[in-house]
């Protein structure tokens, strides 16, 4: 309890300090800056709670050109110590070490290594205020998107002094997006007003914002007291705050239509891109490829190794990962379809044990040379995070990156089929072996490049599931089932099958997921499939012709 | 004809060498005590549990360098239940009839626990279990050492109410069995303090869920609705890594919506990219960044022994450190190895945690331990936030639950019973 009471006294001080820090900026000015800047640091770096908080609040009067700097590094993680001098730097990581900068004076002090220097620890109750000093102080940047992020991060926690700070920047303020942020802060205010008519406006105001925020606070109109009156007294206000909230929700609606969408693709395009090496193998060559899954797990370990090895360039390392993984995994295909598939064409059965077999084997070499315990694949900087359309619906980045990159594979892999002379060999060995044979086309050959083909794509699937799973040496079990699934499901030996299959797969379970749950979800799609199956023995788009008849 | 005569004389000698050899050295195993190590070394859990058995090994090698127990050398007996919950009732089996062990140290999954069970209760045997379990359970042959729902899912769920103000719940687990009874525990004591129904979210996945997506955008959506929202997670095993990760992609921080783990720790934490954890929480009953002496002696130790200064420790091995530690006193204690005498003998021993106190062994078999709830940082240690001021005592049946909250577990006479009804008092015995 008095530890709770001496928190409330401090915050109670820290807004008192606040208005202060707002009220006369002129005293900070008298005091060193510098003096200050590094006290406040040195008292935030450690000591108890509460006394960290004060020093945060200390943090946000002084007025030296580098707090903005050292409060973000601090915020990122990037603020750190000298453990021999406890002199503060900002650290950037490198292959060395650290790459030093005096968070003070700015002073450029060189590499040192990772031992020489602490890291400054933080919570989530100083990350909060921090990130608010940060945003107040952002508030006067230089570039709009910072303000802008700055203003939207201040809607929740609007308290009088920052609506007096935001309305004497209003009047500066040149930029559109900026300007619309606060007069949404201001209407979101002005709803509390005495005035019914002053409410009525911002309601009026409010009506465009596709904001949470705002949805709440309008929630918040309809509701009623413990004494069951409303808390908005006046019945116009609640219908007209009525209408615009069901206008808003029917946005709401159409934007999860739109999230439960791309879910749904991202998921699809991950299917896709596990089973499509599979619709090769399996559905061209009519291989049961048991190991297809390893594959994958190899160009997954491929890009793990590629990160190792250029640590400082993690998005080129993906990049590079790409035909690095398509070679690794197409060569170890190669490998397993001249050592042992050949020998047991037409022994479908058989075939199945033993690429069984080497899936076994491709799990333990995996577990032996890297250690059963996943590995880290990082996800640079481009790919993490997502893309905010606005506050309903905002896309992830690395579901977005997966999409498209499977839509290229696919448009590739077709060109491959339908323009090269590889192609063209393919798919006469595929439609009729003996014929191509006849017709001077080396069969053992084009089977192998077919094979590495295959494989070489479930490689480069393995790159785009590094960044959405656990590299580990089970990560193939987890996708064998669904990807024949897909090939299945799409109709064997076609390639735009198994794109439909596994996007219309991926919705299908996106859509039922929020009512079913996951796993129910899951077993209802195996289900429909297993009817489909026995309803459409070859699946969406069956084989027509003569290659079927000589099957 | 006669090199092999000669060679089927050699043999025969040989033979009877060796049967001497081996009967000396049989001789020679009759003064140890043997302890039975029932972890596994393969399959998908031997990334925990091969740890805890290397723990066991360095625990019985100190006490033997100690100068053993009454005088006697301690023998470690490894066996692989190979993540395969049946084999571990086998094992179990084998450990008790042919090697004839003193004590088992073992298990990590509750579904092996309850496999081995039968088999401990059948053979009269003693089982330390060092992980966080679901409660509702208290065997005679069974010493809990880990967490019951009370000392980790509990005070985490009251941390998040009284000091983050969480008026919004989402409890989120793989789906098996302790997750669904945690779940269920903590879903009646939100109730019970005055949380709606509406304001609390169950989510169960699969095991090795890699896809969430949707799960995290209903998070999102549930925790937009202006009230304080919280994620407890049972989530377990890999799974998290992906939840984490798409929680940090859509935009969702540990400031907005904290996520509580019960399942991850530092040896989850080791050797993973940990930028979307920063600032998640976990409850445990021991932090390996927790600052006492003898918790440094400890990491020392065990940096030592398994000769890689980049190892971490974890809260199960502390329970083994424990657990191990109870049962040398007990042994002391009863001055025998005898099943029955340390069963009686170990209620009530108390041993220093390596946390600061001085946990105890009591009548319904599990511990006193200390719940800390801990901030994950970028080098994938815990800052503590907060800490209960004494140690919580182990509580077999939930009192948050109809069911059991009239059931007590008392392994002292008068009652001796794992399954007692204070009602109606009668013992309904075992329930495996």
């Amino acid at each position: 309890m008095k530890a709770n009471s001496l928190k409330r006294f401090n915050r109670c001080f820290a807004v008192a300090l606040l208005v202060w820090l707002w009220a006369g900026q002129a005293y900070s000015q008298e005091m060193n800056p510098q003096v200050t800047l590094l006290d406040s640091l040195n008292r935030l770096k450690q000591g108890a709670m509460p006394d960290r908080e004060q020093a945060l609040e200390q943090l946000g009067e002084v007025n030296h050109p580098r707090t903005l700097t050292v409060l973000q590094a601090l915020l990122n993680g990037k603020l750190y110590q000298v453990a021999s001098n406890e002199q503060l730097v900002i650290a950037a990581e490198n292959s060395e070490g650290y790459q030093l900068i005096d968070a003070i004076t700015g002073e450029d002090l060189g590499n040192k290594p990772r031992s020489d220097v602490n890291k400054i620890n933080l919570t989530n109750t100083i990350r909060v205020k921090l990130r608010k000093l940060i945003g107040q102080l952002e508030l006067k940047s230089e570039d709009a998107t910072v303000r802008l992020a700055a203003v939207n991060g201040l809607i929740k926690a609007t308290d009088d002094n920052t609506l007096a700070l935001l309305r004497q920047l209003e009047t500066t303020e040149r930029d559109e997006a900026v300007l619309e942020a606060m007069q949404m802060i201001f209407a979101l205010k002005d709803l509390k007003s005495e005035d019914k008519a002053i409410r009525l406006t911002a309601l009026v105001t409010l009506k465009d914002f596709n904001n949470q925020e705002v949805v709440n606070r309008l929630n918040v109109l309809m509701e009623k007291d413990s004494a069951g009156q409303y808390l908005e007294t006046d019945a116009d206000v609640r219908k007209q705050a009525k209408l615009i909230l069901s206008e808003i929700n029917a946005r709401i609606q159409f934007y999860s239509i739109l999230e439960t969408l791309f879910f749904g693709l991202s998921l699809g395009a991950v299917l896709v891109l596990a089973a499509i090496g599979l619709a090769i193998t399996f559905g061209v060559m009519g291989v049961i490829n048991m190991a297809h899954g390893e594959l994958m797990m190899l160009g997954a370990y491929t890009t793990y190794v590629i990160q190792q090895m250029m640590p400082d360039h993690l998005g080129l390392s993906i990049v590079m990962a790409i035909p690095a993984a398509f070679l690794i995994s197409g060569l170890v295909g190669i490998a397993i379809e001249r050592g042992i598939i050949r020998f047991l064409y037409g022994r479908p059965l058989e075939t199945l044990l033993a690429t069984f077999g080497v899936s076994l084997f491709l799990q333990q070499t995996v577990r032996s040379i890297f250690s059963p315990l996943n590995r880290s694949v990082t996800t640079p900087e481009w790919m993490s995070g997502s893309l905010q359309i606005n506050d309903f619906l905002s896309l992830t980045w690395n579901r977005f990156y997966i999409l498209v990159f499977c839509l290229m594979v696919f448009v590739l892999l077709l060109q491959i089929l339908k323009r090269t002379r590889l192609g063209l060999e393919v798919r006469a060995v595929a439609q009729n072996r003996g014929m191509a044979k006849v017709m001077g086309i080396p069969t053992d050959k084009v089977d192998a490049m077919t094979f590495g083909l295959g494989s070489g794509i479930a490689g480069v699937a393995g790159v785009a599931l590094s960044q959405i799973t656990n590299v580990g040496p089970n990560l193939g079990q987890a996708y064998i089932v669904d990807s024949f699934m897909v090939v299945v499901f799409g109709g064997v030996g076609n390639l735009w099958g198994t794109l439909v299959a596994g996007f219309s797969l991926g919705i299908a379970n996106k859509i039922l997921e929020p009512y079913a749950g996951a796993v129910l979800a899951k077993i209802l799609v195996l289900v429909f499939i297993i009817l489909f199956i026995q309803k459409r023995p070859s699946g969406l788009f069956p084989q027509k012709g003569r290659a079927v008849e000589a099957k | 004809m006669k090199i092999i005569d000669i060679s089927l004389r050699t043999l025969t000698q040989m033979g009877i060498v060796v049967t001497l050899l081996t009967g000396a050295g049989a001789a020679v195993a009759e003064e140890t005590i043997k302890v039975g190590v029932l972890h596994s070394l393969s399959g998908t859990m031997a990334i925990s549990e091969t740890t805890l058995k290397d723990t066991m090994l360095m625990l019985i090698d100190e006490q033997n360098k100690k100068g053993g127990l009454l005088g006697k050398k301690l023998e470690p007996v490894v066996v692989d239940p190979a993540s395969n919950w049946p084999l571990f009732a086998e094992k179990a089996r084998e450990l008790l009839t042919k090697d004839k062990v003193a004590a088992i140290f073992g298990c990590w999954t509750s579904v092996s626990r309850k496999s081995v069970l039968p088999v401990i209760e059948e053979l009269n045997g003693v089982l330390f279990y060092p992980v966080q379990y679901e409660g509702e359970e208290s065997s005679k042959n069974v010493f809990y050492t880990g967490a019951a729902p009370n000392q980790q899912a509990i005070p985490a769920v009251d941390y998040l109410m009284n000091d983050l103000k969480a008026e919004r719940w989402v409890l989120a687990g793989t789906d098996y069995v302790y997750p669904r009874t945690t779940n269920k525990i903590l879903e009646a004591y939100l109730k019970a303090k005055g949380v709606d129904e509406k304001d609390i979210m169950i989510n169960y996945t699969p095991f090795g869920h890699s896809d969430w997506q949707s799960i995290v955008a209903d998070i999102k959506k549930f925790g937009s609705a202006g009230k304080k929202t919280a994620v407890v997670s049972t989530i377990n095993g890999d799974a998290n890594i992906p939840f984490y990760k798409e929680l940090g992609n859509q935009g969702i921080s540990a400031e907005d919506i904290p996520v509580v783990a019960f399942s991850v720790g530092e040896e989850e934490l080791s050797g993973i990219d940990t930028k979307p954890l920063v600032g998640h929480l976990a409850a445990w009953n021991y932090f390996m960044s927790v600052d006492t002496t003898k918790n440094a002696a400890f990491i020392q130790q065990w940096k030592d022994y398994i000769k890689n200064p980049k190892r971490v420790t974890n809260d199960p091995m502390e329970a083994h450190y424990i657990g191990f530690n109870m049962w040398v006193k007990a042994v002391e204690k009863a001055g025998t190895t005898d099943p029955e005498a340390v069963q009686k003998a170990i209620i009530g021993i108390e041993y220093p945690n390596l946390t600061g106190g001085m946990s105890k062994m009591l009548p319904n078999h599990h511990i006193s331990k200390p719940v800390l709830i801990g901030e994950i940082q970028e080098d994938g240690q815990f800052l503590t936030v907060w800490q209960t001021n004494k140690l919580v005592d182990g509580d077999a049946w939930s009192d948050f639950l109809p069911e059991s909250k009239p059931i007590i577990a008392d392994w002292t006479a008068p009652i001796s019973c794992g399954n007692f009804n204070t009602e109606t008092k009668k013992c309904s015995g075992q329930n495996y």
